[in-house]
């Protein structure tokens, strides 16, 4: 067991982990923040998308201790995020969720095309999304969601 | 209409939870005092079981105990049980081959589970299974379709050397035999539908909770069907009243038919949390489910089409071999091998059909309804045959089609295959569609991929399918005290938006606004009945539940209103949430109705308090979907590579409760109706029945940059079968992408010779048979 501390959604939080604890499994089981998803538990399907100290991780193939003396951000921790309230929006106004089970990680990865290229066009945004799966919609309504948000960026 | 009325596109309800991951899912459960449970999965096709040592693996710290087959068989718990008695093609009777919860003496493919092991923390859990000692015995396997019934093919059960479980016959087979005699030209065609999975992103979970003082079974799992799973469980697995068992599922990560009824997983969380005394959790990881759950399609077929002379269809013969997998556990497991075979003569007016199904067991894992259940399956064949006549006949497809369409003025129509259409508009479907996709204009867009290097094609499709087959569904409006109505379903949402469109229904009869209204589904406790979700059904039949349930409402309220209005109830009018004394200008409210409902002074002398209505549906015949795909594609010669460069849909689903909701079924059922056509596949290695593809770095899906965009329009012909006009629109899709993507497909390499092609079509596959195509 090793002791980590980690600072979640801008809580501190300390907890005793074994070493083959994921993170997602961290922030799931032990945190109770289960808007975190598991897809496939191999780091291909970008469902638990979360943010390590600003950037997106897999949470399923990071380790709880790799976390340790960092930032996390799960989707429960950006109510307050500009860009993320832009994209929940166009997310509801695009149909670009059926099950929601992709969703959360989904955001967080359009949270970072949406900041790293505000110039992006739709091809562009199809290849970046292409590390995230969704089974429901055929990309159509996500695709859509973040072009618009890259457009009210631009503004 | 109401501001939250049917044909809105109105945002949907369920957005803002699962947007800020509010979603409560299956895995999200956690109960006090929970273990965590771990199936334990055969790695062998194929192998007798000599002996399992449990002693290491129950002595790890934090086990709570180690159960195999022969611990559940002592506790005789029940089997799901065949409703249906099909004979096998040499009379027998079609043997009913149940799966074990955990094998007894053998197992018959990779993940048939053996052992199951519980414990205090999914870790631990994990160490004991790695300490689980089985001897296996490994015996010869098959898992290819065409293989199972050659000879020497390797046997499932010895009792049927041969493999075949059943024979199932639609048709006039003399009929049919006249028909071709007289043919001027037949067509043959040799088809093999691959075997998929439908992946949803959530994996199944279930927990099991057994409540001592009630004596009495809560199970929470991602299921389609919640009052199906209590019925079975209590009435056949545990013969336990059904009050004895509850099932709950909340948010349903996708399921796509496959979230079935009969799973193990369901019986054994409930049977060791009685036996421990403590919830036990199970949830499913990617590799497992491949192994886990039930796959989809699979099947080989032999089609041949009869033409006169003119080009007019004279007689449909098909021949089908469907694996259903190693077992025969319920009647899921042959829905979709039969169900839909009716629908193999498409949308065209075929005098003469006869079809053969041969269910065939192999060393694989059940299948059972996949998106589609036959759909899919059924109208690639008939769709593809078109193709093919074409070709052979020299008649533009679009126009060989045209001349073999059901006109409308000839239904409602008995098919040779004994479904009886009542509506659709197939010959403005296919125009709508091939002017969407500009389908005159294609050649020069072909020339123009090739000065470019690329071989551009074009496909077509006219999807029908067989949908929200007669059984009843149930709805009930409940009002309370403040006048605000939960609404109660026996439908079960897996992302499909019934909340919304559920609201949007009753918002248009009782003209209530969405905050005022509340759904509730998923819980056999809060709902009195059910079927479930499946087959394009949930508003098709959960939907004209709903709306009669309104109208009950309105009745019922009718001689409220005319007393709080001092009027006779003959002269009251109901309107957009709103009764009026007729012509007059005194109206009150159905909100303040139902709260002077609660109110005995309020109310007629005599009459009963309180505002509660409840209705079932079930119609009379099936409805059917249908519409026009058209597909284009541009593949590179020089690596196999294809693009999806445009995808255009007519739909038709009856009258469109909400347009978006509709378009977002279909852009999901053409992507998987795409992704098994390019790239997805449940493989096995055929020496030993190894799964092959069992993680999403193995099993490859449609991602965003896989697609175009997806043009949608809606052509909606009402349907009479129920009171809302609408046909189901969650397979449409699906059905309809098959056969358009690989008809455009074979249209992009028909200048290069390539005649046929191997499903999925791979990058690979697609450049073998070009290579090979020019050696021939």
């Amino acid at each position: 067991m090793s002791e980590i501390t980690v600072t979640i959604n801008g809580e501190t939080v300390t907890g005793n982990v074994e070493p083959r604890l994921s993170l997602a499994d961290f922030v799931r089981d032990h945190r109770r923040l289960t808007g975190t998803h598991l897809g496939c538990e191999h780091g291909v399907c970008g469902a638990c998308t979360v943010l390590m100290n600003g950037e997106p991780v897999r949470s399923c193939i990071t380790f709880a201790v790799v976390a340790d003396g960092t930032e996390i951000t799960t989707i429960e921790g950006f109510d307050e995020d500009e860009p993320m309230t832009q994209l929940r929006k166009a997310f509801h106004e695009n149909h670009a969720l059926q099950c929601g089970y992709c969703t959360p990680g989904m955001l967080v990865a359009a949270r970072d095309i949406v900041t790293r290229l505000p110039d992006a066009d739709e091809a562009r945004v199809r290849l970046e999304l292409a590390g995230n799966l969704c089974r429901c919609t055929g990309y159509v309504g996500i695709v859509n969601a973040v072009l618009q948000v890259l457009e009210e960026r631009r503004g | 209409m109401g501001q939250f009325g049917i044909g809105q596109a109105v945002v949907r309800e369920e957005d803002p939870r699962l947007l800020r991951g509010r979603g409560m899912y299956a895995g999200d459960v956690s109960l006090p005092r929970q273990s965590y449970a771990l199936m334990v999965r055969s790695p062998h096709a194929h192998a007798e079981i000599r002996a399992i040592d449990t002693e290491a693996a129950r002595s790890l710290p934090g086990v709570l105990a180690v159960y195999t087959g022969e611990d559940v068989a002592a506790d005789n718990l029940g089997v799901p049980g065949m409703p249906v008695k099909w004979t096998r093609p040499d009379g027998a009777p079609m043997a009913y081959r149940p799966q074990p919860p955990l094998a007894l003496g053998r197992v018959r493919y990779v993940g048939d589970p053996v052992a199951l092991v519980v414990a205090e923390t999914l870790d631990a859990a994990r160490d004991a299974a790695e300490a689980l000692m089985v001897d296996y015995e490994p015996l010869p396997s098959v898992t290819d379709t065409a293989r199972t019934v050659e000879p020497d093919a390797p046997v499932i059960w010895d009792d049927a050397p041969d493999n075949v479980s059943a024979l199932y016959q639609a048709g006039d087979a003399a009929a049919t035999d006249a028909a071709f005699a007289n043919a001027a030209h037949v067509v043959k065609r040799h088809f093999v539908i691959s075997r998929v999975f439908a992946q949803y992103m959530e994996a199944r979970s279930a927990v099991g909770e057994y409540d001592e003082r009630e004596d009495r079974f809560t199970l929470y799992a991602d299921v389609q069907y919640p009052h199906r799973v209590r019925q079975l469980l209590a009435e056949k697995i545990f013969q336990v009243p059904e009050q004895s068992v509850r099932v709950v599922a909340r948010d349903v990560g996708g399921g796509f038919g496959t979230k079935g009824w009969q799973y193990p997983e369901h019986r054994l969380t409930l049977w060791a949390a009685r036996k421990l005394g403590r919830p036990v959790k199970w949830t499913c990881e990617r590799t497992e489910a491949v192994m886990a759950d039930e796959h989809g399609r699979d099947n080989v077929t032999e089609a041949e089409l009869a033409f006169d002379a003119n080009g007019k269809v004279l007689g449909l013969r098909v021949r089908t071999l469907a694996n259903i997998g190693a077992y025969l556990s319920a009647i899921r497991n042959l829905l979709a091998a039969y169900t839909n075979v009716g629908t193999l003569v498409g949308v065209y007016d075929i005098p003469a059909a006869h079809a053969e199904v041969r269910t065939v067991h192999s060393n694989t894992n059940p299948t059972a309804p996949y998106r589609g259940a036959g759909r899919p399956e059924a109208t690639y064949v008939i769709e593809r045959m078109f193709d093919a006549a074409a070709r052979e006949l020299g008649i533009d497809r679009t126009e060989l089609r045209a001349r073999n369409f059901i006109p409308p003025e000839k239904m409602p129509i008995r098919t040779p295959l004994g479904l009886c259409y009542d509506c659709g508009e197939f010959a403005a479907n296919q125009e709508e569609a091939l002017k969407m996709a500009d389908y005159a204009g294609f050649e020069a867009r072909r020339e123009e991929a090739a000065k470019r290097g690329k071989l551009r094609g074009i496909g077509t499709a006219n999807p029908i399918e067989r949908s929200a087959s007669p059984s009843p569904d149930f709805a009930e409006i409940r009002f309370t005290t403040d006048g605000t109505a939960t609404i109660l379903m026996g439908t079960k949402s897996q992302g499909q938006g019934h909340e919304t469109v559920y609201k949007q229904i009753v918002g248009e009869r009782l003209g209530l606004d969405s905050e005022r209204m509340r759904v509730i589904d998923g819980d056999t406790d809060r709902v009195a009945f059910g079927i479930g979700t499946m087959g394009s059904r949930s508003t098709v039949i959960g939907g004209s539940a709903l709306y009669r349930a309104a109208d009950k409402v309105i009745e019922r309220a009718k001689p409220i209103a005319a007393h709080m209005l001092e009027a006779s109830v003959e002269d009251m009018e109901f309107e957009r949430g709103i009764f009026t004394v007729a012509g007059t200008d005194r109206t009150v409210t159905l909100t303040d109705v139902a709260k002077a409902s609660f109110l005995p002074a309020r109310l007629p002398p005599g009459s009963e308090p309180g505002l509660f209505e409840s209705a079932t549906f079930a119609p009379e015949d099936d409805t059917y979907p249908n519409g026009s795909h058209v597909c284009e594609v541009e593949i590179d010669p020089e690596t196999g590579e294809t693009h999806i460069v445009g995808y255009w849909v007519v739909d038709d689903v009856g009258v469109v409760v909400n347009p978006t909701i509709v378009k977002g079924q279909i852009h999901g059922g053409v992507a998987q109706g795409v992704g098994q056509v390019l790239m997805e596949q449940v493989a096995y290695d055929p020496d030993n029945g190894q799964l092959l593809s069992a993680s999403f770095m193995d099993y490859c899906m449609p991602r965003a940059d896989d697609f175009s965009d997806i043009a949608i329009v809606s052509n909606p012909v009402p349907t009479a079968r129920n009171p809302l006009g609408v046909k189901g629109a969650g397979e449409a899709g699906t059905v309809g992408a098959l056969p358009a993507t690989m008809n455009a497909l074979l249209d992009a390499l028909a200048p290069v010779g390539v005649t046929d092609l191997p499903m999925p079509a791979t990058p690979h596959a697609i450049w073998q048979a070009i290579e090979k195509a020019k050696t021939e």
